[in-house]
């Protein structure tokens, strides 16, 4: 078992210590929302800058909240941000990659000239398009990014949905007489998904990174509802004072990104 | 010549596309030039006015190209919050935008490329080893994190330069390259450390190709095979990557600007997306868009110059 395990390891260690870190991440944003006994928001002026000790274990900020609450809360913003907008991605990512990759056609070019025009765009720039048109705020910034992660997913779904549609399995479903839709969500879709798993947590990456910079940017997740970028914007203004806020929420938006990135590659590496 | 052709035409169609795109998007919002100018106090029959001369009652697609030809020979409209043509405010901007995005591309190229080679050519080193772990730490790094980071360290602790501190390239050319520095530096080194890998990859898969061992047979030395051989064929993918590069440079720069306080584009694109300073806004993506779709064009091309198979299609 041990050795079995080991032997795994030594062969894809991006997979194990990815998934360490990021599993090690969420837990501590989970625990941090659960159980933490500071509101995020309480302002305490005795506590201003206070240093990591027993009642505030990685100290306070320059409204005297506790650090640890507010990081755990602002994390949990940002990884829910992230799940939806990959979530919307890979939903119309699917959807749009299947007909395209399956059907082919003048319909399957005119979607593939369109994708290729959005994935000229980079991605910030794109979701700064939908903000201005939408307005700033979480469930704007979720749909932004969503459309945003659309074409990436939907040109590797239709990509796979190519290869596979003329292979034997397909083929012999049709005799069978199954419809298309049969054929597609049902025969093909599952044979896409160790291709698609890895994607979609890079992707998952990616929308951790661009909601941690809108926010920084200060036109993502509005305050008072905490987010990292934004407490990092914050710490900003304490540097030279205050180096710890700063470097402790960039650090732990570096150790979710490192996490799921590794986890990312390992998955890729199996797949 | 047949697919340099043929790649200008996708480009001008693409360009076609996103400022289409840029173009409805802004259509979208609620609220027209008339009601801006007009303010709300306005009684419909001056708005109906107003439009009729500013040409808003004009069919969708004469607006779009009228929008369009009027952008390209420079009239971008007049900025709502500051009443001066937009084109003016982005003028002044361009070198400071483009020198910092430039810089860091030079960064990319200048670290990657050597370090690649080295790390490949000593394989199993330890030194080599390490190179690949902190490679992938400074992946992780989001580049504003990266950017205070610099500023903390070499700013305040070292005083290499005055966090906040921007000289302006009329003012002091030399002072305002020696600013920009670090922001580069913040920008090139997670994408120097990832086209670093890439080449690495690129490189060892390159080495245990065929050709390669016919080259050692006939007893050219390793340094030759590496350089005269390999080297060639295990950059065409790194140069994909690097023209992807500079197109994420260039948005990575509208972040890094807001960390070291640099007035160009990027600065410029989120005080006019606070203020809702619509033509502005419009103006600055429709440009950073056309810059990268631009960028992919020439990438593509010389794409087509360094790789023969690929001209075949």
């Amino acid at each position: 078992m041990m050795k079995k395990f080991l032997f795994s390891f030594k062969k894809n260690p991006e997979l194990y210590i990815g998934l360490i870190i990021s599993a090690f991440m969420v837990l501590l944003i989970v625990l941090g929302v659960m159980f933490s006994p500071y509101d995020p928001d309480a302002m305490d002026a005795s506590a201003k800058f206070a240093d990591p000790s027993i009642n505030h274990i990685m100290g306070c900020d320059n409204f005297g909240r506790d650090l640890f609450t507010r990081l755990s809360t602002g994390g949990a913003t940002t990884l829910l941000v992230a799940f939806f907008t990959v979530l919307i991605g890979v939903t119309f990512g699917i959807i749009v990659g299947a007909l395209t990759g399956y059907y082919g056609g003048a319909v399957d070019e005119i979607m593939m000239r369109f994708n290729d025009a959005v994935l000229a765009f980079p991605s910030i720039l794109l979701a700064l398009v939908f903000i201005s048109v939408f307005g700033s705020g979480t469930w704007k910034v979720i749909v932004s990014l969503g459309i945003v992660f659309v074409p990436s997913f939907a040109r590797i779904v239709r990509g796979e949905f190519k290869r596979c549609k003329n292979l034997d399995y397909v083929r012999s479903a049709r005799l069978m007489g199954a419809s298309d839709i049969r054929i597609m969500f049902v025969h093909i879709l599952p044979n896409t998904i160790p291709v698609l798993l890895s994607s979609t947590v890079i992707g998952f990456n990616n929308a951790v990174l661009a909601e941690a910079s809108m926010s920084f940017l200060g036109i993502g997740v509005q305050p008072p509802q905490s987010s990292l970028g934004r407490m990092l914007s914050d710490a900003q203004a304490f540097l030279f004072s205050e180096p710890s806020y700063a470097v402790i929420t960039g650090v732990t938006i570096a150790l979710i990104v490192l996490g799921f990135s590794l986890l990312g590659d390992g998955l890729k590496k199996n797949a | 010549m047949k697919t340099v052709l043929k790649k200008i035409a996708t480009f001008v169609i693409t360009v076609l596309l996103v400022t289409l795109f840029v173009f409805i998007a802004f259509e979208l919002i609620p609220g027209d030039a008339a009601t801006y100018r007009l303010g709300i106090n306005a009684t419909p029959e001056s708005l109906e006015r107003l439009r009729e001369e500013l040409g808003l009652t004009r069919p969708f697609f004469v607006r779009y190209f009228s929008w369009l030809g009027d952008f390209f020979f420079g009239d971008m409209g007049t900025s709502i919050s500051y009443g001066v043509s937009v084109r003016s405010m982005l003028a002044s901007k361009l070198p400071i935008t483009l020198t910092l995005t430039l810089m860091s591309f030079v960064l990319v190229v200048a670290l990657s490329i050597p370090i690649g080679v080295i790390t490949s050519k000593y394989e199993d080193r330890p030194l080599s080893k390490a190179v690949d772990v902190l490679g992938q730490l400074t992946m992780s790094i989001p580049p504003f994190f990266l950017g205070i980071l610099i500023t903390y360290l070499f700013g305040m602790i070292l005083h290499m330069f005055t966090p906040g501190g921007f000289v302006s390239y009329d003012v002091n050319f030399i002072r305002f390259m020696g600013y920009l520095f670090f922001p580069a530096v913040a920008i090139a080194l997670p994408k120097a450390a990832m086209s670093t890998k890439l080449l690495k990859t690129s490189i060892l898969s390159e080495r245990k190709l065929d050709y390669v061992r016919t080259a050692y047979s006939r007893g050219n030395s390793t340094m030759d095979v590496l350089y005269k051989h390999v080297l060639k064929n295990a950059l065409i993918p790194v140069i994909t990557f690097l023209g992807m590069t500079l197109a994420d440079i260039v948005a990575g720069s509208l972040v890094i600007e807001q960390v070291f306080s640099i007035p160009g584009y990027g600065r410029l694109l989120i005080s006019s997306i606070s203020n809702r300073d619509y033509p502005v806004v419009q103006a600055i993506i429709a440009i950073i868009a056309m810059i990268v779709i631009f960028i992919n064009l020439l990438v593509d091309i010389m794409y087509q110059v360094l790789d023969p198979r690929m001209r075949g299609n």
